[in-house]
């Protein structure tokens, strides 16, 4: 791909980014943040492609290094984000009768 | 092992294949626009994330598989553990960690592909080597200084501004020298030089560190939202080094991500990134606070506290970053439960920095089970607070004091505060008339229609519950 093409793509991106994540509401901010976490270990397929051709001990560490980094990034963020967006997506309780069930150990 | 890889680095099916893989992450983040379609958002990214990964598994030239594997299982438990454990509070640190190794891999890779430019022999091509220099340098600032954040968020590191003597022009000649290094290998890269490399990562990182030593824990919000920006700018770097799209296109969102967060958190500060940067100002220790003149306040107990706030029809909650480090967040919640059964209604009203991460608190609360519905933003509330009976701030200061809009002197003039003033009442409990990270006083407490509540905020709000229950 030429470096132009490559361009194009990322300017195109930049506003993609900043059109659909203006959006987001402040309230679930922290859970973007995470999520854009899990999203940036993209950068394990980096990782991936430098061991692919790692050929001694300290290339291999290396690459072994940005694999796992990865990894952290894309199972940590994925899970972490899935337990918060999951605080949100509880069903609001009847509030209707005043009783709260299940609440503070009651 | 893979008898044989199926894809061409580069060759239409890989790109396709990548091409619907960000694809999934937009359609993601648009999702995550709604707390309801969020958590689904969250899962189409990860799909597209397997497809990226999958994809890149299957490339010709893959090997080591050893390694890979060894990576893969490390960094995934350690993830899973981690996420699964992280308690909410301490999201901030997570994200910043996040930030970190992210920024760590990318500057790993970028050193990776100068070996290999090596290895190959000749000159490495300009539009090669030249992302893989700015992924270096941009990876290894975000590692180094996501860590002291880090540090600073779990209070390893002291949450006060630490500045060198004439750190603006140490940071200046490391972030000009890094710039020297970086042509000079530019220039002479036939083969680049690995040693003028190493020394740039190692520049990057002292300049890491010095960037975000200085600045104080009240700003914590812009540095990790900054950070979070950097280290997607970084993975769009080394998109643009390995020609890989996705990465090209992943690295970009994130960086938008983190552009417009950073920007949102500084608007609602009041002060200019560079501001917040380059003076340490965000923990300035409370020297000079008080000035010396004694104002008079209503001091009042749970029981009165109890009594307004029951016979209210319109309650609202200012919590603060006092409430997250009290705990304070289900005792809150069950007061707020014992107002809701006498028919009260209760709203929280959240300022943008309420927490130490770009909507932290909402987090908080909604851990403690307050339905999304009733956290209502700043511009939300604002304009609704003339209507409002009782208004209870629970653990933020800054954010509520009326000097801000009403004193052009005042240090904090200007940022936009919750407007709790315009309430009929106000409760406010706190520990003592002590100041915010501003170092000023609040005018607030010193209302006529304000009245103090001196205690810790779990067990005055724990107090306060049981007393409704007992009317």
């Amino acid at each position: 791909m030429s470096l132009f093409t490559e361009f194009a793509i990322f300017v195109l991106a930049i506003f993609v980014g900043f059109e659909v994540i203006s959006k987001v509401p402040t309230t679930l901010h922290t859970p973007l943040m995470s999520q854009t976490n899990a999203i940036h270990g993209i950068v394990m397929l980096g990782g991936l492609i430098v061991l692919g051709y790692a050929n001694d001990p300290l290339e291999y560490l290396i690459g072994t290094i940005a694999v796992a980094f990865g990894a952290i990034n894309i199972v940590g963020g994925f899970m972490v984000t899935d337990r918060m967006l999951g605080m949100f997506s509880k069903k609001p309780k009847p509030k209707a009768d005043g009783d709260d069930k299940g609440g503070a150990g009651k | 092992m893979i008898a044989e890889a199926v894809l061409k680095p580069g060759g239409d099916a890989a790109t396709a294949l990548y091409i619907v893989s960000f694809s999934l992450f937009i359609v993601g983040l648009k999702q995550g626009t709604h707390p309801t379609t969020a958590k689904r958002g969250n899962m189409i990214a990860a799909v597209g994330m397997a497809v990226a990964v999958v994809t890149t598994l299957l490339l010709d030239g893959m090997g080591n598989w050893g390694y890979i594997a060894i990576g893969l299982a490390i960094g995934s438990t350690v993830g899973a553990y981690a996420s699964i454990k992280v308690k909410m509070t301490e999201m901030p640190q997570m994200v910043a960690l996040y930030n970190g190794v992210g920024g760590g891999a990318v500057a790993l890779i970028a050193w990776s592909e100068i070996r290999h430019g090596i290895s190959l022999g000749g000159a490495m091509p300009l539009e090669e080597l030249i992302p893989t220099l700015l992924a270096g340098i941009i990876g290894s600032i975000s590692f180094w200084g996501s860590n002291i954040a880090f540090g600073k968020l779990q209070e390893v590191i002291p949450t006060r501004p630490m500045a060198v003597p004439g750190q603006q022009i140490i940071n200046a000649v490391l972030g000009i020298g890094v710039i020297v290094l970086a042509v000079i290998i530019a220039i002479n890269n036939d083969p680049p030089s690995q040693g003028l490399f190493i020394l740039i990562l190692v520049a990057a990182a002292i300049l890491g560190n010095l960037v975000v030593l200085p600045i104080g824990g009240a700003d914590m919000p812009v540095v990790i939202s900054m950070l979070n920006a950097f280290t997607g700018l970084s993975a769009a770097a080394a998109g643009f080094a390995l020609d890989n799209v996705a990465l090209i296109v992943a690295g970009t969102l994130v960086g938008s991500s983190g552009t417009i967060l950073t920007m949102e958190m500084a608007t609602a500060m009041n002060r200019s990134v560079a501001n917040i940067l380059f003076s340490g100002f965000g923990g300035a220790p409370a020297a000079a606070a008080g000035s010396g003149e004694q104002r008079p306040v209503t001091s009042i107990g749970a029981q009165d506290a109890a009594i307004k706030l029951a016979y209210a029809d319109n309650v609202v909650i200012v919590p603060g970053y006092g409430l997250a480090v009290a705990q304070a967040q289900h005792a809150v919640k069950e007061m707020a439960n014992q107002l809701e059964a006498r028919g009260v209604t209760v709203n929280y009203a959240i300022h943008p920095v309420a927490g130490r991460m770009p909507g932290h608190m909402n987090v908080l609360l909604a851990e403690a089970d307050v339905p999304y519905e009733n956290l209502k933003e700043m511009d939300e509330i604002n304009p609704e607070m003339p209507r409002v009976d009782v208004a209870v701030v629970i653990g933020a200061n800054d954010v509520t004091n009326p000097a801000a809009k009403n004193d052009p002197n005042s240090p904090i003039a200007g940022m936009p505060i919750i407007e709790v003033s315009e309430a009929n009442e106000v409760i406010v409990i706190k520990r003592s008339l002590s100041t915010g990270f501003a170092g000023i006083d609040n005018d607030l407490f010193y209302e006529p229609n304000t009245s103090m509540l001196f205690a810790d905020a779990k067990a005055a709000a724990a107090e306060i519950a049981a007393e409704i229950e007992n009317l």
